[in-house]
């Protein structure tokens, strides 16, 4: 900063608490909202929380009791299994359909170009809560487009309920989510691929590269920290898909087979009022998410430096 | 002719991607004895602003319009003063810590609701804040704070230092210097913050669900939700049903478009909570 000055006795001092009051009602706020919640999870998550509690007695200290009774349970795995086959599968689908959008906005003329990016733009602005009541009108068992649709298609599907069995009830919020989510991996990858220069372009053409190298040799290696970026991110999101597999339960599927970690700390902890094995569950979904997010931070601080 | 076939395929894709949002519209427009007919309605010829009636009568509408409003907009104006007080900190100062602080800010923006709602839930249920909306606002802005701090961050970094330096040779003190002359290059990411922080808060779903459980004090998100949780045991009048998605949906939409550019690049370069 301004190093020429003559020193000043008061100033100095000041200037040295300014940038501590300045970060103070920010600090507090997250302190208050977000940190204060993660100890009081972590030690509850220690604790017996039963019936007893409710009304008042003081918990017991049990250590890991609640964390092994919760990993012994065949059902905390299965959600656990479900969530992550869930999250991958996804994530694959939006990245595949991310690349495939990127590339076709740019061989396609400007009006459609623009045309495509409009589309997905009302996608991604639509509230999640908007797009899931659509969603479910759609897939609707009685009068619902798609039954329709497949009926005419030659695929007899009238009256029949996607929401019931548990696999199709996953693939109606796989297609849900990844129309929710295409739309940013799309524009971010096309922002990477506009960064391509026309002339390495050019001169690998006249260099004889086909359609596919250019796109394995060049385009690919030059976007690959976006699609990196973008696909810890997916993860990191598709994880933890909690008010679209809720709203989709909402419609009458059974819960206890399509619960994912978010549904499933909702019902033990909302639910049944089960405080200790909800917190349990909870930080096991914030480590998971701070070990996946790890990578993702290191990246934007080495950017954020260069 | 290859340029072709990708155009077509484009324009299809468009046309999928689009679809469930016009059917909303069409839906909305279509009374309910035309949306029980086997065969679908595909243009709302013959629809009316019924059903948008029929939807806001009951008042309960604007009673959550009125909540979002509260609770979007205390979020947006805390979360602005805390967010460019810490970016003026951590852009025109340096002090111990600000590393650390750059990557707790990082950090804490990926932490998930998810992980977090039930102790949130036993915080606000000890502090009397249940159902309030200064309860969930607190939520929010602590949620959203870390992401506009590292926005404004790139705003205040890019008005340079010496602009202020010069104005203070002219007599001008510290602070005189960056109300009259930093700040009002600011506005535009001043804005865009807003609008962000907005955003979050007029759609947040899983906080509000856990917190705001008395009908009295819903946003509109749990708003609309009742429509479909009320209606399971017997037939939904879509049509009604998707007019509420509109109302919720079209004044997000809109100021999406306004912030969409920024959305993508801060996205991948300053990272965001879906």
């Amino acid at each position: 900063m301004s190093t020429g000055a003559p020193p000043r006795p008061r100033r100095p001092l000041r200037r040295l608490l300014t940038p501590y009051t300045l970060l103070l009602p920010a600090v507090l706020i997250v302190l208050l909202a977000l940190g204060y919640p993660i100890v009081w999870q972590f030690i509850t998550s220690m604790q017996h929380f039963g019936l007893a509690q409710q009304f008042g007695q003081p918990p017991e200290w049990v250590w890991f009791d609640n964390y092994i009774t919760l990993f012994s349970n065949p059902e905390t795995w299965l959600v656990v299994g479900r969530s992550v086959a869930f999250c991958l599968v996804t994530a694959a689908v939006t990245m595949a359909f991310g690349i495939g959008l990127a590339l076709l906005m740019q061989a396609v003329s400007t009006p459609i170009r623009i045309t495509l990016q409009i589309a997905l733009l009302l996608a991604w602005a639509t509230p999640v809560v908007a797009a899931m009541t659509i969603w479910n009108w759609i897939f609707d068992w009685r009068r619902g487009f798609v039954n329709w649709l497949l009926t005419n298609l030659g695929i007899p599907s009238q009256g029949h309920n996607w929401l019931q069995d548990p696999l199709s009830f996953f693939a109606v919020a796989l297609i849900i989510v990844v129309w929710m989510s295409v739309p940013f991996a799309a524009f971010a990858i096309y922002a990477g691929l506009t960064q391509v220069s026309d002339e390495v372009l050019e001169a690998a053409q006249l260099d004889g590269a086909s359609p596919w190298q250019r796109v394995r040799f060049i385009i690919i290696p030059i976007i690959k920290p976006v699609i990196g970026i973008v696909m810890l991110l997916q993860i990191i999101w598709d994880l933890r898909v909690f008010a679209q597999i809720k709203l989709l339960q909402d419609r009458g599927s059974i819960a206890s087979q399509t619960d994912v970690l978010g549904t499933f700390i909702y019902k033990l902890g909302v639910g049944s009022s089960d405080f200790a094995m909800a917190s349990a569950m909870s930080i096991f979904v914030l480590l998971l998410t701070i070990a996946l997010s790890w990578a993702y931070v290191r990246n934007l601080l080495k950017e954020d430096e260069s | 002719m290859k340029r072709t076939l990708l155009g077509i395929l484009a324009i299809v894709i468009a046309i999928v991607w689009v679809f469930p949002v016009y059917w909303m519209l069409n839906s909305s427009l279509l009374p309910s004895v035309v949306l029980e007919q086997t065969t679908p309605t595909l243009l709302p010829i013959g629809g009316s602003l019924k059903n948008f009636a029929s939807v806001t009568e009951d008042g309960s509408f604007f009673q959550a319009l009125g909540i979002s409003l509260a609770v979007a907009g205390l979020a947006v104006a805390c979360c602005l003063i805390f967010a460019f007080l810490a970016a003026l900190a951590i852009s025109r100062f340096r002090f111990k810590g600000r590393r650390s602080f750059v990557l707790a800010v990082l950090f804490i923006q990926m932490l998930p609701a998810e992980g977090m709602f039930i102790a949130q839930y036993k915080l606000m249920g000890s502090l009397g804040l249940l159902n309030s909306v200064i309860g969930v606002s607190i939520i929010y802005i602590a949620a959203v704070v870390p992401f506009t701090i590292w926005m404004l961050r790139g705003f205040v970094a890019g008005v340079p230092a010496d602009l202020e330096e010069a104005a203070m040779v002219d007599g001008l003190s510290r602070t005189q210097a960056f109300l009259r002359i930093t700040f009002p290059l600011l506005a535009p990411g001043l804005v865009a913050s807003g609008v962000y922080a907005f955003l979050q808060a007029w759609n947040e779903f899983t906080v509000a669900l856990v917190i705001l459980q008395d009908t009295e004090t819903q946003t509109l998100p749990l708003w609309l939700r009742g429509f479909i949780q009320q209606s399971s045991s017997r037939a939904i009048d879509w049509g009604e049903v998707m007019a509420a998605s509109t109302l919720v949906a079209v004044p997000v939409i809109i100021f999406f478009l306004f912030v969409q550019g920024r959305m993508t690049s801060g996205l991948v370069s300053g990272a965001v909570k879906g």
